[in-house]
């Protein structure tokens, strides 16, 4: 964990009501897809905690949707000003798990903390299929990125309106992609349908209202089958049979 | 420059102390910064039994403040005194404050002997005030005869090792708490833990935390901490570490000079993390500024 002032470089909406911010600084505290930095919002107590998308040697971005009043004034601030930022937060997926084919199976905003996870698989020579699942043709970001990565590519929206029309996991079993580790990131319930459907080995990043971030409040535990886990420093990536849903 | 106190023989080389529950074991931070610039640490607070606490979600934002509801999650005595306190030794030379919880007197007493048996522990921290846990915490420190009832029956079994019963504001009279605490042998009273609080998502109509209600705590609170501090330092004579909305050195050097020979930082280590040695760095220039050579000089000078 590193804390540093990041100037926001872009702050622009990629979706009705999801902004990409990218901010450049230190990131030398990054390790992993899938770990998240927690962000100092003026005006108020609590940082928050959003994934990071991707990082070089002086930026990375982030996807967010505004929720609250907190998101709301983030998606305010404008190009040049700066954030009060933690990094390298939690530990991010493992893409070393994954031997030759993986399965990645996001939902919306889901879609941004795997895409540097699959970045690395794809650089270790790894056969990679990615299902993006999202409820319309409108609220689809990323899809673009993750196909110049050159992987399986595979979209699905719940009314039809772009790619497959279903579930992620009606794509699942209507593509049966070859895979020997999956990896999955979204809202919880999707998450948890995609854990119970596939029967290989895989793991599946948690999602909880944080207090620190950093592991020493313990405000965002969960039930795990090795007995209670912090979300932000155990996690969030918990493996698919260490998770009590 | 003097910025060293003494709590009860026990000597802290400055009076900041991160608050129970706010820093963990102290573990956690320990490869983040060198935590031995700390004058002390108060552990996570410990039951007999593993405890998971309430269900998530477990925390609230509010204005210059937060609410928790996270119910004394903790790995249980044996995990303390077998692991935490040992590992916790090997990386930092200050003060160790062992917080203890309980739902029985029985059980206070229980862990403050294995706590105060373990030689890294320096002090015993009783906690008679979680809001956020039923049948216990709370339970016993809103009642003089049961803050009285628990500091009696741990006192004789701490070997000597000073023992502060940690109070809660949500009482009537804090200064009834603290003399039963006072008559009943404590060494010194820890105060405030959180404020009961509540919030309530307006879309859903459902309160925010789920267990309801939770303590509040940051910034907004240090008013009344500093007011109850101050009353406390007036009714009785014991050594007070105080606690509620401390967030930079000024608050340190407020709250000693309400009545606190300690000072324990809590909600704000989880807006930053390192703030606690922030304070620790800006002390000596705080203190020049006011023209104060000797922090022992301003303990309860208003």
């Amino acid at each position: 964990m590193k804390q540093g002032i990041y100037r926001i470089l872009k702050n622009e909406e990629a979706a009705p009501g999801m902004y990409r911010m990218l901010l450049q600084g230190d990131t030398s505290a990054f390790r992993r897809g899938g770990q998240f930095v927690d962000i100092a919002v003026n005006g108020f107590f609590l940082r928050r905690p959003i994934a990071v998308r991707e990082w070089d040697s002086g930026s990375f971005d982030i996807f967010y949707k505004v929720i609250g009043k907190g998101t709301a004034e983030l998606c305010r601030m404008e190009c040049g000003s700066t954030l009060d930022v933690l990094t390298g937060l939690g530990n991010g997926f493992d893409p070393g798990r994954c031997v030759r084919s993986a399965l990645v199976v996001c939902g919306g905003i889901g879609s941004s903390p795997a895409f540097s996870l699959v970045k690395e698989l794809v650089a270790e020579g790894k056969k990679v299929t990615v299902i993006l699942g999202f409820n319309k043709a409108a609220e689809v970001v990323l899809f673009d990125e993750y196909r110049r990565l050159g992987v399986d590519l595979h979209l699905v929206t719940l009314d039809g309106s772009a790619g497959l029309k279903g579930l992620v996991t009606d794509a699942i079993r209507e593509l049966n992609p070859e895979y020997d580790y999956f990896y999955t990131c979204g809202p919880k319930v999707m998450m948890k349908a995609v854990c119970e459907l596939l029967d290989g080995p895989g793991e599946a990043s948690l999602e909880e209202r944080m207090g620190c971030g950093c592991g020493i409040c313990y405000g965002c535990t969960c039930h795990t089958v090795s007995g209670p886990k912090r979300v932000c420093a155990d996690g969030p990536v918990f493996k698919k049979e260490e998770i009590i849903w | 420059m003097v910025t060293e106190v003494n709590l009860c023989g026990v000597s802290l080389k400055n009076p900041v102390v991160p608050a129970s529950g706010t820093f963990g074991f102290g573990l956690e931070m320990a490869p983040v910064y060198d935590i031995n610039v700390l004058g002390g640490i108060s552990l996570k607070g410990t039951t007999r039994e593993a405890r998971f606490g309430n269900e998530c979600p477990r925390i609230a934002e509010c204005p210059d403040g937060m609410i928790n509801s996270v119910g004394l999650q903790n790995p249980g005595i044996d995990v303390l005194v077998g692991k935490k306190l040992p590992a916790l030794r090997e990386v930092f030379g200050g003060a160790v404050i062992a917080n203890i919880s309980g739902f029985s007197i029985d059980e206070y007493v229980e862990c403050c002997a294995r706590a105060a048996e373990a030689p890294e522990t320096d002090i015993i921290e009783v906690n008679v005030s979680c809001p956020n846990v039923h049948g216990g915490g709370m339970a016993f420190g809103t009642s003089a005869g049961a803050v009285s009832e628990v500091t009696s029956a741990v006192k004789g079994v701490c070997g000597g090792k000073p023992v502060f019963i940690k109070l809660s504001p949500n009482v009537t009279d804090i200064t009834e708490m603290a003399r039963a605490c006072e008559d009943a042998g404590a060494d010194g009273v820890t105060l405030i833990n959180t404020i009961l609080g509540m919030r309530i998502d307006i879309r859903t109509r459902k309160p925010v935390v789920a267990n309801r209600y939770g303590g509040f705590s940051g910034r907004a609170v240090f008013p009344v901490a500093l007011r109850m501090v101050n009353q406390v330092r007036h009714a009785c004579s014991l050594p007070i570490m105080g606690c509620g909305g401390v967030s930079c050195a000024e608050d340190v050097l407020e709250m000693m000079m309400a009545g606190a020979t300690a000072v324990q930082v809590g909600a704000e280590n989880l807006r930053n993390p390192f703030v606690c040695k922030e304070i620790v760095e800006n002390l000596p220039d705080a203190m020049s500024r006011l023209g104060i050579e000797d922090i022992n000089s301003i303990i309860g000078i208003v």
